[in-house]
């Protein structure tokens, strides 16, 4: 992700750091939602993940089985309703990282493929 | 006799409860803010006529909350304030009909509203007759918003539907470890989704004022607050037919300010421009809103020969004072507000522009930075912007310039009106020449330099006529009261709409 940040050139007397903008550098501080700012990843289709937290209740496919888009993953359980899981590609199970009554977060990888 | 159980509230045990918890009662709450001997009560003998689990047998004095009108400062309001030792100051059909009322009162009065909320939420055995109550206060709450102003104050728990009353209200006070909003709580978030948090990190009061810009107003203890509200109640007018009562005039304290030696002549170093304005606002008085939020823009009241002002100015001690998705919508609403009250507006301009980011690209800055566009040109309150240095690119058309309508713009001399920096610009600009120059650093450095003798001044900008008038930063008090004073019958129409259809 684009740093504007350099934390090594520090002004001496204050807690100023330098920030770049376009290509000009001002001194300035940054605020805890900046330095708390998730960097960007790029999405994988490789990798299937909970669009929502929930319980995983049922797991369909085992590793080295080929998928397509019409094949169902998993079950998602969350704010009551049991949400399917496909995948956006065609490929083969290379690891599942969940079972059945496991909580997962938003954006946990559930199954990879390749 | 029936009238001294009423007034007990939830009994000396739920009292003392409410005490160990650190907070006043809701009855301690309003006589605090209120004048002394102003407030008057009614509904006090109202009751619940639920019947299911039992409820007919259970006497809930006043369902719960305390409604009323006093003055503050001689400023009269509507007030009500739930009171969590009557069954968790809960909400059920006849609590929501008396703040529904005073609601009520307040609009026909046309006076201010005052919301002090400390309630478990809805009166579960009450069901649906609750959320219709909630319906009810959040429909009022839209309907008076920019006709009358309103104040919640939030002094207790203040969770799932209850948070929208004081969402759709012009500003929220919180208190240190009293206040706590959310709309799921920390045990629904366990078992929905096993993450465990405490109430103050989910919702406390340093969240709402520091990351999600949800509270105005933070403040160390209950006391505290009613005095941040007292003080606010000074800037406001009653309602949006009228302009806030002026005050004595005052000059600045300039032995304090003096804004030469605020201001560094390198624009790429910072200072606190809150200074500037403590500067140049009447006995260097700024009441600062959403301190905490978004600081790389700074919003509050202040006043200009005893008439208030909102002003509005760039930080550049914070991210060097760029607009970004929190700090547009920090400044929009502010803007909106002033526009709806009266409330001239000064904006004070030193930014670099919009914050360059993927993070700040997805998060939707197109639509967060429209509504600072947006707020500006609906305004049709006098608009006077100062330019103290740097003024580039969208951020210099969005911080109320000459093409959004502004009334005048003023600049320093050390203004720099420019589509970007120096440095970007010269890449862009000289980009062959540099690339096949034999010493390319130098040759940029020169064209840099060139690029500021040339552009990185108020003059090009002033020649077209977008700046009324270049001037000393010593003078601009004086040019800010004298602009202020001649708009202060201005009157702008906008296009008759039943309303626009602003980039929320």
């Amino acid at each position: 992700m684009e740093d504007n940040l350099n934390m090594n050139n520090q002004n001496q007397h204050e807690q100023y750091v330098e920030f770049m903008i376009d290509a000009d550098v001002y001194k300035t501080t940054v605020n805890k939602m900046y330095t708390l700012r998730k960097p960007y990843e790029a999405p994988d289709a490789r990798k299937v993940t909970s669009f929502m937290p929930g319980t995983i209740q049922e797991v369909f496919v085992q590793p080295g089985q080929e998928v397509t888009p019409a094949t169902r993953l998993c079950i998602l359980e969350a704010m009551k309703m049991k949400n399917v899981i496909f995948t956006t590609i065609t490929g083969k199970v290379k690891d599942i990282n969940v079972s059945p009554g496991q909580l997962v977060p938003k954006n946990f990888v559930l199954i990879e493929l390749e | 006799m029936r009238m001294q159980n009423v007034l007990q509230g939830g009994g000396q045990k739920a009292i003392e409860k409410q005490a160990a918890m650190g907070k006043m009662t809701a009855r301690e709450r309003i006589i605090s803010l209120l004048d002394p001997n102003s407030f008057h009560e009614y509904d006090l003998f109202v009751e619940h006529a639920a019947r299911d689990f039992d409820m007919d047998k259970k006497q809930l004095p006043g369902d719960g909350v305390i409604t009323g009108t006093g003055t503050i400062s001689g400023f009269p309001v509507c007030i009500f304030a739930q009171d969590f030792t009557v069954a968790g100051g809960s909400l059920g059909l006849m609590h929501a009909r008396k703040i529904t009322k005073i609601m009520d009162h307040a609009m026909n009065l046309k006076i201010p509203l005052i919301g002090i909320n400390d309630s478990g939420g809805a009166r579960i055995q009450e069901g649906v007759n609750s959320l219709a109550g909630y319906g009810e206060i959040f429909y009022r709450n839209t309907l008076a918003s920019g006709v009358i102003p309103q104040i919640s104050v939030i002094l207790g728990p203040c969770a799932g539907g209850a948070v929208y009353s004081p969402a759709l209200t012009d500003f929220v006070f919180v208190v240190d470890k009293i206040s706590k909003m959310f709309i799921t709580g920390p045990e629904v978030i366990k078992s929905v989704l096993g993450e465990e948090i405490s109430m103050e990190e989910l919702g406390g009061a340093r969240v709402h004022s520091e990351i999600t810009g949800n509270a105005h107003f933070f403040a160390e203890s209950e006391t505290d607050c009613f005095e941040q509200i007292k003080k606010l109640m000074t800037y406001i007018p009653w309602n949006n037919t009228k302009k806030a009562d002026p005050f004595p005039k005052k000059a600045p304290k300039i032995r304090e300010f003096r804004i030469s030696e605020i201001i560094p002549t390198d624009p790429r170093e910072p200072y606190d421009v809150r200074n500037v304005i403590r500067a140049i606002s009447d006995d260097s008085d700024f009441f600062e809103i959403q301190e905490l939020f978004a600081a790389n823009i700074v919003i509050g009241f202040g006043r200009m020969n005893g008439q208030t002002v909102g002003f509005v100015a760039n930080q550049p001690m914070v991210l060097a004072g760029v607009l970004d998705v929190d700090s547009s919508d920090k400044a929009a609403r502010f803007i909106r507000y002033c526009n709806a009250f009266n409330i001239p507006l000064v904006t004070l301009v030193d930014l670099p522009g919009y914050l360059p980011g993927i993070d700040q690209e997805h998060a939707g800055v197109i639509r967060h930075g429209a509504k600072i566009l947006y707020s500006y040109s609906e305004a049709t309150v006098p608009k006077v912007t100062v330019i103290l240095r740097k003024a580039y690119g969208g951020g210099y058309i969005a911080m109320c310039s000459r093409h959004l309508h502004a009334d005048f713009v003023f600049a320093w001399p050390t203004a720099e009106i420019a589509v970007m920096g120096p440095e970007g610009a010269a890449n862009i600009i000289f980009r062959s020449e540099i690339m096949n120059a034999e010493n390319p650093d130098e040759v940029r450095r020169s064209k840099v330099e060139e690029y500021k003798q040339k552009f990185a001044n108020p003059y090009v900008a002033a020649a077209h006529g977008y700046i009324d008038a270049v001037i000393e930063p010593d003078e601009t008090r004086r040019f800010l009261v004298h602009a202020l004073e001649i708009s202060s019958q201005k009157s702008e129409k906008s296009p008759e709409k039943k309303h626009g259809i602003p980039p929320f």
